[in-house]
């Protein structure tokens, strides 16, 4: 099963140009802006994305993050800035004149169609002749293994088809940007996890640029070259996935991606390669290996995740980044365990560790006494 | 709690239907009657049914209704649907809701005012121009077009309105301009609706007395206005027979609709 055929196959070092400074954006997004009345549902925007990107822009609802895949296919306008894809402004062009294609979250799949018009509608539009129409119709469905069905109307396919054929009918005018909206959110879990891989693929394959809508941290994790994390209408942090889960930038990103322990505190010392921070729910300082550059007694939060913390019955040697409580929860995952546990203070702090042993014998269980404690370079403060 | 299938469930229903078709059954039974006398059993018979055939100003005024009716329905279900789909599509605009009043009024109008509007539009319009030059087939469409294209709009409408929107997006997303785009994609999704308007304008038309009264002329008798100055002189069984195959032709008609809008639900459904 090969598109080499369909569509030229780009070469890898084409990629990440994201990284380098002199790249050429393919798509700007200048300062966009959109008000529905009373209501800022896009504040005031700017992004690039590069070729062969594979963006998400994640969020929940009402952050925006639709209404803007909206402005890029040209189904709204833009209440002011403006959009340049692939160094045409595309203020004045029309949603059918874009060379951009989406795949809807409902699919949208024309009832009264079979599979094989609707992924030849496009190409039809285009006037190009039939037998082209119909040759690059079925290598489509070839690609997406839907060849057998290429007769059938979208009502007699399973929800796992209907997806692969609203793909098709997005990839075969073989656009220069593809904008996919929720696109695996009606799959089942399973469904889901096979068809991420397989997006990614496609995405490599055709060396299309890829905008992906998405509510759900996890997917965009796994697909994304890059994440744009959407919020009341404005891009909180722009960073590839690690970056962004390791190092998020504000509150709001810690907690919307992954699972975080956030702990108030004020800054002590802030020195160029450590620095000390002060929690009241934490019985010994935070220390950390590199300056915060804040101000001291600035109050900051100190973000933890659950995977980065110790868990003991034996007090550790550090006398930084420790603390003492009681197990109040377990929960036995398989992989992992998950365990609540109560600090002194009161404040609940959540623990996840891999279950590396087959049977620990000392297993920790309800009402343990335990101390917690991470790395230096584990914790990260943040100002808002 | 009544059960689904209690007997006073079943009871009543049953009341209620008799009251409903006994008089319509009793019509039908009748047609087949033998007896000249419409209300005295005489057994039954086909005859009535040979002699509908033989009159000839039944059969013409038959065929001047389903000329009428064949005509305005085609017209309704043009004009309905450009309406419906104005007041569907537009985005707000002043007097939005007074147009879509205004279309929808002549399903609520009473025909007597509706007809008698009509023919004075028709004769000041012949006065003043000269055109519609008389009464007759002609005024009868124009003035059944205008209340049939009132059940059109309201059916497109509302199919209009529960056509899923992205379909029309993803179809200009794929390079289809606006003309293309509703011949394409929104025409074929709302035809079923538009063709069971068709059938329902064609069953009022068919049926119409009040406003057809109004607005003939001389020598164009509907099918109803025959029927009803020929009952006045005392109901025939050769009525029955004929009022029989109307409500055939009708029941036809509008079980069709009927059928096309449920088909049309499941195929669109989720």
């Amino acid at each position: 099963m090969s598109v080499s055929s369909v569509m030229p196959q780009t070469t890898s070092h084409e990629k990440l140009n994201w990284r380098q400074n002199d790249a050429e954006p393919f798509v700007r997004i200048e300062q966009i802006n959109k008000q529905f009345g009373d209501f800022t549902a896009v504040n005031n925007v700017s992004l690039d994305i590069y070729k062969n990107e594979l963006f998400c822009l994640l969020g929940g609802s009402g952050s925006g993050k639709s209404t803007l895949l909206r402005m890029l296919a040209g189904f709204e306008a833009p209440t002011s800035g403006r959009i340049i894809i692939d160094g045409v402004d595309m203020s004045n062009t029309p949603p059918w004149e874009r060379p951009v294609n989406m795949m809807f979250q409902s699919y949208a799949l024309f009832p009264h169609l079979s599979v094989e018009a609707n992924v030849g509608f496009g190409l039809k539009r285009e006037g190009l002749p039939s037998g082209e129409v119909q040759k690059r119709v079925a290598d489509m469905l070839d690609m997406v293994q839907l060849g057998h069905l290429a007769r059938r109307k979208p009502h007699m396919l399973s929800g796992g088809q209907r997806q692969r054929v609203a793909l098709a009918r997005s990839l075969v005018k073989q656009p220069k940007l593809l904008l996919l909206d929720e696109p695996l959110g009606a799959l089942d879990k399973k469904l889901r996890e096979e068809t991420q891989f397989e997006l990614m693929r496609i995405q490599e394959e055709l060396g299309i640029t890829f905008v992906v809508v998405t509510h759900d941290q996890e997917e965009a994790m796994t697909l994304a070259t890059r994440i744009g994390v959407m919020n009341n209408g404005v891009i909180v942090q722009t960073a590839e996935p690690h970056d962004m889960y390791e190092y998020p930038n504000n509150r709001f990103v810690a907690e919307f991606i992954g699972n975080v322990n956030l702990f108030e505190g004020t800054v002590v010392t802030d020195e160029r390669d450590s620095a000390t921070v002060h929690c009241s729910d934490l019985q010994e300082m935070v220390y950390l290996d590199h300056g915060v550059s804040c101000a001291p007694n600035q109050s900051v939060s100190v973000a933890i995740r659950p995977e980065k913390i110790r868990i003991t019955r034996d007090a550790p040697d550090s006398p930084h980044n420790r603390s003492e409580g009681v197990i109040t929860d377990v929960a036995y995952m398989g992989s992992q365990s998950i365990y609540k546990v109560r600090l002194l203070s009161g404040k609940e702090v959540r623990v996840t560790q891999p279950n590396v042993y087959r049977d620990s014998g000392d297993r920790l269980t309800w009402d343990d006494h335990v101390y917690l404690s991470w790395e230096p370079e584990s914790s990260v403060v943040l100002t808002s | 709690m009544i059960k689904g299938n209690s007997w006073t469930l079943k009871l009543s229903a049953g009341f209620g239907f008799l009251f409903l078709y006994a008089p319509i059954i009793a019509l039908i039974v009748y047609s087949f009657n033998k007896s000249q006398l419409v209300t005295v059993w005489g057994g039954w018979s086909l005859k009535w049914y040979g002699e509908l055939f033989q009159n000839e100003q039944i059969m013409n005024a038959a065929w001047v209704s389903l000329k009428i009716a064949l005509i305005s329905a085609t017209l309704a279900a043009v004009l309905g649907t450009i309406a419906g789909f104005v007041l569907s599509r537009m985005r707000k605009f002043r007097g939005k809701t007074i147009l879509s009043g205004w279309v929808t009024a002549p399903l609520v109008m009473p025909e007597v005012i509706t007809g008698l509007s009509l023919l004075l539009l028709f004769v000041a319009l012949e006065n003043m121009f000269g055109w519609p030059a008389g009464r007759g087939t002609m005024t009868i469409v124009i003035a059944h077009t205008t209340f049939c294209l009132a059940y059109v709009a309201v059916v497109v409408q509302s199919r209009l309105a529960s056509l899923d929107e992205t379909l029309e997006e993803a179809a200009m997303d794929l390079g289809a301009k606006p003309t293309s785009l509703f011949f394409l994609i929104t025409l074929p999704l709302i035809a079923p609706a538009i063709l069971s308007g068709w059938l329902l304008s064609f069953t009022l038309s068919l049926d119409d007395l009040v406003i057809a009264s109004f607005v003939s002329g001389p020598g164009n008798s509907t099918l109803p206005m025959v029927i009803f100055s020929k009952v006045r002189l005392g109901v025939t069984p050769e009525i029955n027979a004929l009022a029989t195959l109307m409500i055939l032709a009708v029941s036809i008609a509008v079980i069709a609709a009927i059928v096309i809008m449920r088909r049309q639900n499941r195929f669109q459904g989720p």
